[in-house]
């Protein structure tokens, strides 16, 4: 005899699942949509690093991956060493938390900056490269070394699980921090990029290193702060992923840093808007084709946009805006 | 003296480019650098900017070594370049060019009357303030980088071939300012292809060859000058 029980439990388990997933099926592409943009503001985040500091160097730091892995790490151990969340609140505590963790990868940028890469300036393109290979197995290795090879977790309940309801759409309160934060850090960088002194000479530099030197720029010192924004931004990501998804690895930084990397190049590589742009858009192109063709595909279908855009559009969507004339 | 150039020698990798050129520059002179093609002119003009390294000799400024100093220094003590071919900030706007040109300067008010100046000098400028530099046409971009390294408040300009690639009509707008800003006090060493219009500005010149100085004189002397008149003036 059949167990009635067990088929009732499955046909009611079945229609959740539809009832979750496909009941409405606005609200699934909503969900999507949502996270998708959550996921690809961080990508954006980490994407800036790339951008920027080929913009500066025309060098891509292999191991900006990993200072977002550091990121997560230190934010971590700060956060269960000194309790800040419990002493003084969750908000305070998570600001001082980010703050904490931004300042130190950014020395930490500027270190690596100052190490591996000063000294290859003036050598072939070559030598930088394998030297950016190897700071990122070095930070790789270091971390593991401190904190052991397994994924580590971050302590539950220091964010709040609650869904905020937007046009009738559940979306949790943290998905929709982490979106603001980023676009809010996005925004500031945007602004000292085009209104400030520094800002200005930090493009300048990226156009004409030896006119740059002409107009009296210390160009040193604005390599060494590019190296600083972009590491101080892949930090702040790395906060927010262990922060929203509650798992980290010493390995995270190597996936991330290959969607930001095609996210820079997806904008138009030493674009920042464009990094921006990419960033976001390889995020819900993402999510959605996870949803609608496959989970399994996820990773699949950012390097699919890689090769994509190289055979297509090897500039990216904003590289190249203005002709030069000469 | 202004400046004091003794012995200089520079070298790109074990190409040695300049072997030890001698000269120097008085306080509000014009002088122009006369040569050939791949005759060492600009190399001298970024060595004085420290862009390049003197591997030998000393560049005296002001009583100072500067053959050490670094680019940006240079710049601030009152050494202002206009380089080869321009080298404007094509997707920066124009204002924002004039601007950095001023990167060394924190006293704003000074800033606001030496643009106020620039934009008389080259009316055009103005005009095209919040246009992207690199949309500028040739003549216009080099206004631009003249405007641009005046914005410094420098002491001494150094220009490198600004009449390269410009209309006759241009060229005399442009030599005539560089005549009205060493007017202004502005000590000026400017490299020339353009021989008979660069002389007839400056009040010396030097020769150069292949990484030497071969002639000097007054400006006036050089236009006579029988072997000056054969290679740079058509004969
Ligand atoms: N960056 C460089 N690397 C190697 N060699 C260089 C470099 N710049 C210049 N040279 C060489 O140094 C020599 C002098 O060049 P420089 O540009 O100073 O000449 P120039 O007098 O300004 O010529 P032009 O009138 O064509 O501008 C040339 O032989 C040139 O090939
Ligand atoms: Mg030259």
């Amino acid at each position: 005899m059949p167990d009635f029980g067990l088929i009732v439990r499955q046909n009611q388990r079945k229609q959740d699942f539809y009832a979750k997933n496909y009941g409405d099926i606005m609200e699934f592409f909503f969900q999507q949509l949502t996270n998708g943009l959550t996921v690809g503001s961080i990508y954006a985040l980490i994407a800036l690093g790339y951008t920027m500091v080929y913009g500066v160097l025309k060098l891509i730091n292999f191991a900006h991956g990993d200072l977002f892995t550091i990121g997560a790490f230190l934010g971590l151990t700060l956060l269960t060493s000194l309790g800040l969340t419990n002493n003084i609140g969750t908000v305070a505590g998570v600001i001082v938390l980010a703050i904490m963790v931004v300042a130190l990868v950014a020395i930490i940028g500027a270190l690596l900056e100052k190490t591996a890469y000063r000294p290859l300036r003036q050598s072939n393109r070559l030598s930088a490269v394998v030297s950016a290979l190897g700071a990122s197995i070095f930070f790789q290795n270091a971390i593991m070394l401190i904190y052991g090879a397994r994924v580590r977790v971050f302590p539950q309940n220091i964010l709040p699980s609650t869904a905020v309801n937007i046009f009738g759409l559940d979306i949790p309160v943290v998905r929709i921090g982490v979106f603001i934060c980023s676009l809010v850090m996005m925004a500031g960088l945007y602004l000292f990029i085009q209104k400030t002194k520094v800002g200005t000479a930090i493009r300048a530099a990226a156009i004409d290193q030896g006119a740059a030197k002409l107009m009296g720029i210390n160009v040193d010192r604005v390599i060494m702060i590019v190296f600083m924004i972009g590491p101080a931004l892949g930090g702040a990501a790395g906060l927010m992923v262990g922060l929203y998804y509650g798992k980290i690895d010493f390995t995270m930084g190597w996936i991330y840093g290959l969607k930001a990397f095609t996210a820079a190049i997806l904008g138009g590589i030493g674009n920042i808007p464009g990094a921006m742009l990419g960033g976001i858009l390889l995020g819900v192109i993402e999510a959605l084709g996870a949803a609608y063709i496959s989970t399994a595909w996820k990773d699949g279908i950012a390097f699919l946009v890689l090769i994509l855009i190289l055979l297509i559009r090897p500039t990216g969507i904003l590289g190249e805006r203005v002709a030069e004339k000469v | 003296m202004l400046l004091e150039i003794e012995n200089l020698k520079v070298k790109y990798g074990n190409v040695e480019a300049l072997h030890g050129i001698n000269f120097h520059v008085d306080e509000g002179e014009i002088v122009c650098i006369l040569g050939a093609n791949g005759a060492g002119k600009s190399t001298t003009l970024m060595a004085l900017s420290g862009l390049v390294k003197a591997s030998e000799g000393t560049i005296t400024y002001n009583g100072e070594h500067i053959n050490k100093a670094r680019a940006h220094d240079i710049v601030k003590s009152g050494i202002a370049q206009v380089p080869e071919g321009r080298r404007v900030f094509g997707t920066l706007t124009v204002f924002e060019n004039l601007k950095l040109g001023a990167f060394t300067c924190d006293d704003h008010d000074l800033s606001a009357s030496t643009l106020e100046w620039i934009y008389k000098l080259f009316p055009i400028l103005k005009e095209r303030e919040q246009q992207l530099a690199g949309t500028l046409s040739g003549g216009e971009q080099q206004m631009l980088a003249i405007g641009r390294a005046l914005m410094a408040q420098p002491k001494v300009l150094l220009l490198d071939e600004p009449s390269l690639g410009l209309a006759p009509l241009v060229i005399k707008t442009i030599f005539e300012t560089v005549k009205e800003i060493n007017s202004k006090g502005v000590t000026i060493i400017l490299v020339e292809q353009n021989a008979k219009a660069a002389l007839k500005l400056s009040n010396r010149g030097y020769v150069m060859e292949v990484g030497r100085l071969t002639m000097e004189d007054d400006a006036d002397a050089l236009l006579q000058n029988e072997g000056v008149r054969k290679a740079y003036l058509g004969g």
